[in-house]
């Protein structure tokens, strides 16, 4: 009796459960049904940008000391609680080790400070906004930091002539999701200030979710073999840029980086 | 259940992608019928399914035509269908290095350093013009107008200023050296020695987007009717808002900044820009400048774009910079050697 009223029990908590766990993936199947383009896909058309502090580090981390103490609290490394699902990015012990050494080396080594291409996923969420142009196609992402862009091929997925700064990237809509996988990377790029960096074999798949008028549900699952025990992800919202006529402006970063990278075989004064 | 359901879901939401998928497909059939029928001549330009003009797709600018027209054609604006093609021959069939009045054969001229432009997939056999034009510029007289007293002032001061210095940093080399605004994307576009200048085209609700393959130079033109930034913002590709024309995509840049220097123009370079469409695989490039500093008057250009097939490649140039470190620290060791 006992027993049975026991089994009963755990039946009861089991079938609970399960119903929770419908209603859980009933409330993750899309609440919010995006606005339709012409052609009745989601409009993710518009100009976005991410509010977080990512690009410092991609894990959570406290405020510290900028790497100018010339410039006082204005270039301080902001705090924040992290983007990486699980808190942890699973380096591979030799690559942990590499991580640390560009973290310690960062303000000459980061490809961001040379005014590089920043490469998938870091273009996303850089302090800049940046804006995509959707069409059935293609769709179009341009980012204001170094003129960066890449056009998302929608048709037949294609491969990539070579590899590159801002990878080879196929799209389809999954639902509400743009989903889009980025492969043929060069192993230039890192994903922050942090030193947190790829191989040659890193390939990204990213999420777009549309979660209201005017935020997105970003997602990025990365994987690669040679530096990361197994894959990992990271998410946050993107806000689109509503003030009035808001446009993309042209931050054309190399000048800004001539210092860095040729000061040093720059004409002596003295001479 | 809840699972089962969730698949059938997705079997119904291929099911209907699938149909949705062979909408435009059909119509494109349709299309394609209609062009080899007698009713072709009255060719529609294409719409996208917001409704405007569709000018999408992946365009190329290479043209025989010189910007300019030779000395000799004086007023002569086009050439005969016979005069073209035996102008075609002759280039065709020219010597390497041979020059041809009225054909602009760009890379292929006759130049002090020769490249083996084969090995990049150069094919002589393919140079074609892509107009009866005799040149590029439009008008009876067919060249720029010669430049102001003040604008060559101008441009000498900018010159001079550099004399002596050229070697010192990397502020006294070009823009285009220095990766910030290579010569062949300055705009308005023009031909690029034949290079093949890819430029792709996106629009979105709104904007028109445009990708120059070379620096992955990237115009985003509203079409919404704003304003132009405020004077005190300069760009280097200046400013670009845009409007529909009917069938026309107008195109008008301000807020260049005083180095942007098209042709020897100042920072008060005004330019439109004019795409239409023509055929399914042609389409019309036109432009306007004026720079009363710079010119007595407004000229115009007019260029043909084919469509081509991409895909169009990454253009790296900051990343993949070794000539500016090569030409400075060449220099540096040149003074060394001079101070011992």
């Amino acid at each position: 009796m006992r027993i049975r009223l026991g089994v009963s029990v755990i039946a009861g908590v089991v079938a609970a459960g399960l119903m929770l766990a419908a209603t859980h993936s009933a409330a993750q199947a899309p609440v919010y049904r995006a606005p339709r383009t012409a052609d009745g896909k989601p409009n993710l058309n518009g100009i976005w940008q991410a509010l977080n502090t990512a690009n410092w580090d991609l894990q959570g981390h406290a405020a510290a000391k900028g790497p100018a103490p010339l410039l006082g609290a204005v270039f301080a490394v902001p705090p924040g609680v992290g983007v990486v699902e699980g808190g942890e990015i699973p380096y591979l012990p030799a690559a942990a080790a590499k991580k640390k050494q560009n973290q310690a080396n960062w303000a000459t080594l980061d490809p961001e400070a040379k005014c590089y291409l920043p490469g998938v996923p870091r273009a996303t969420y850089l302090p800049y906004p940046f804006q995509i142009v959707q069409s059935p196609q293609s769709i179009l992402v341009a980012y204001e930091y170094a003129g960066a862009v890449r056009v998302i091929n929608m048709g037949a997925p294609t491969k990539a002539p070579g590899d590159s700064w801002m990878g080879w990237s196929n799209g389809r809509w999954e639902g509400e999701t743009l989903v889009v996988d980025v492969t043929s990377q060069l192993d230039n790029t890192w994903f922050d200030r942090a030193g947190d960096y790829h191989s040659d074999a890193l390939h990204v798949v990213e999420r777009y979710t549309p979660r209201s008028a005017d935020t997105l549900t970003y997602e990025a699952t990365i994987e690669d073999p040679k530096v990361f025990s197994r894959p990992w992800k990271i998410s946050m919202p993107l806000y689109r840029r509503v003030e009035k006529d808001a446009k993309l402006l042209e931050y054309k970063c190399v000048e800004f980086a001539e210092e860095l990278l040729y000061g040093s075989l720059r004409k002596k004064s003295s001479n | 259940m809840g699972r089962r359901s969730l698949a059938s879901f997705a079997a119904l939401a291929v099911v209907v992608i699938a149909l949705l998928a062979q909408a435009p497909a059909a119509g494109q059939t349709a299309g394609t019928a209609a062009k080899g029928s007698p009713a072709a001549k009255a060719w529609t330009a294409p719409h996208t399914a917001d409704g405007k003009p569709d000018l999408q797709g992946i365009w190329v600018d290479n043209t025989l035509t010189p910007f300019e027209r030779p000395k000799g054609l004086g007023s002569k604006e086009f050439y005969t269908d016979q005069e073209l093609a035996e102008l075609t021959k002759r280039v065709r069939e020219a010597r390497p290095g041979e020059r041809i009045e009225g054909a602009e054969l760009g890379a292929a001229n006759p130049q002090e350093v020769r490249y083996d432009l084969e090995v990049y997939g150069f094919d002589r056999t393919k140079l074609r013009y892509t107009s009866r034009r005799t040149s590029l510029v439009v008008g009876p007289e067919g060249v720029v107008p010669p430049m102001l007293p003040q604008a060559r002032e101008r441009n000498a001061a900018a010159a001079a200023k550099n004399k002596g210095h050229e070697f010192d940093g990397p502020e006294n080399r070009s823009l285009s050296e220095r990766c910030i605004l290579l010569n062949q994307i300055r705009i308005p576009m023009t031909p690029a020695a034949n290079e093949g200048n890819l430029l792709q085209i996106v629009q979105g609700p709104g904007y028109v987007a445009l990708l120059h393959e070379i620096d992955h130079s990237t115009r985003i033109i509203p079409t919404d009717g704003r304003p132009h930034v405020p004077q005190n913002i300069r760009l280097w590709q200046g400013d670009s808002v845009g409007h529909w024309e009917g069938d026309t995509l107008v195109v008008d840049t301000t807020n260049f900044t005083n180095l942007s220097n098209y042709r020897g123009s100042g920072e008060n370079l005004h330019l439109v820009e004019r795409f239409s469409r023509t055929a399914d695989d042609t389409m019309t490039y036109q432009f306007t400048v004026e720079d009363p500093t710079t010119w007595a008057k407004p000229w115009s250009a007019e260029i043909p774009w084919t469509k081509t097939k991409g895909p169009v490649y990454e253009w790296a140039c900051n990343e993949g910079n070794t000539m500016i470190a090569t030409i400075l620290r060449g220099a540096r060791v040149e003074e060394e050697k001079k101070g011992k």
